[in-house]
């Protein structure tokens, strides 16, 4: 099955982000597809690559990064882009456009619209959200 | 349907307004501090007629990291993350009650 998660919240402020890591990974784990990861509201600052928790603490942000399908193909994490900008979460395009300086998105992760999450409701089985 | 809540009774009215409002053929799955009324407490009875009928489950991991798994109440089913894939695509896509 074709399952999409949405993620309200940011790592280490509220559980959501957590449960809907391990949520993901026990669909993979069952057999299921992840199609997208959409990243909205407070649930942008999961997509930072300057988060840095101490050595015995989990990772977040890694493990979305991380986060493969079965089948290896790789995850599309999508980070709403207006939530992204006001929380000051740019990538390189955004930080150019709106003429910051450097940029903090994680690699693996990239930003878009809205339409993205609605897209994901159409194209997926199930969509999931998690948030507080 | 599948209905989540990840809401402690104590905190907000979000579980009664799930359980006014779901249809009969609806079920729950208690996530993050909703696990807290999956226990035997003053606020059992909110979910204690549904549970009677098979239609409350509670996450496992959230149970234990509260350290309540051996207060869980009656009839109320304890599910692993994998469980609550299951419990998605057995009853479609989630209202999450936040």
């Amino acid at each position: 099955m074709k399952i999409s998660i949405q993620v309200n919240e940011g790592p280490y402020q509220h559980q959501s982000a957590d449960t809907a890591y391990q949520f993901a990974k026990a669909a993979i784990e069952k057999g299921h597809e992840i199609f997208r990861v959409f990243f909205y509201h407070d649930g942008v600052n999961n997509a930072s690559r300057f988060t840095v928790p101490p050595q015995d603490d989990r990772n977040v942000v890694n493990n979305w990064a991380d986060l493969k399908n079965a089948d290896g193909s790789d995850i599309d994490r999508v980070v709403c882009v207006a939530a992204a900008l006001r929380r000051g979460m740019l990538d390189e395009s955004e930080a150019g456009k709106n003429s910051v300086e450097g940029n903090n998105i994680h690699p693996a992760f990239r930003i878009s619209g809205l339409g993205q999450l609605i897209e994901a409701g159409i194209q997926s089985d199930r969509l999931v959200v998690f948030g507080d | 349907m599948l209905h989540t809540v990840n809401k402690s009774s104590f905190e907000r009215n979000s579980l009664q307004s799930c359980v006014n409002i779901i249809d009969d053929s609806s079920v729950i799955l208690l996530i993050e501090d909703g696990v807290i009324s999956a226990t035997n407490n003053t606020q059992s009875s909110i979910v204690s007629d549904l549970a009677s009928q098979g239609r409350v489950y509670a996450l496992q991991g959230d149970l234990e990291a509260r350290g309540i798994s051996s207060k869980v109440a009656d009839n109320i089913k304890v599910v692993d993350y994998a469980g609550f894939v299951d419990l998605v695509v057995e009853h479609g896509t989630p209202v999450s009650w936040v």
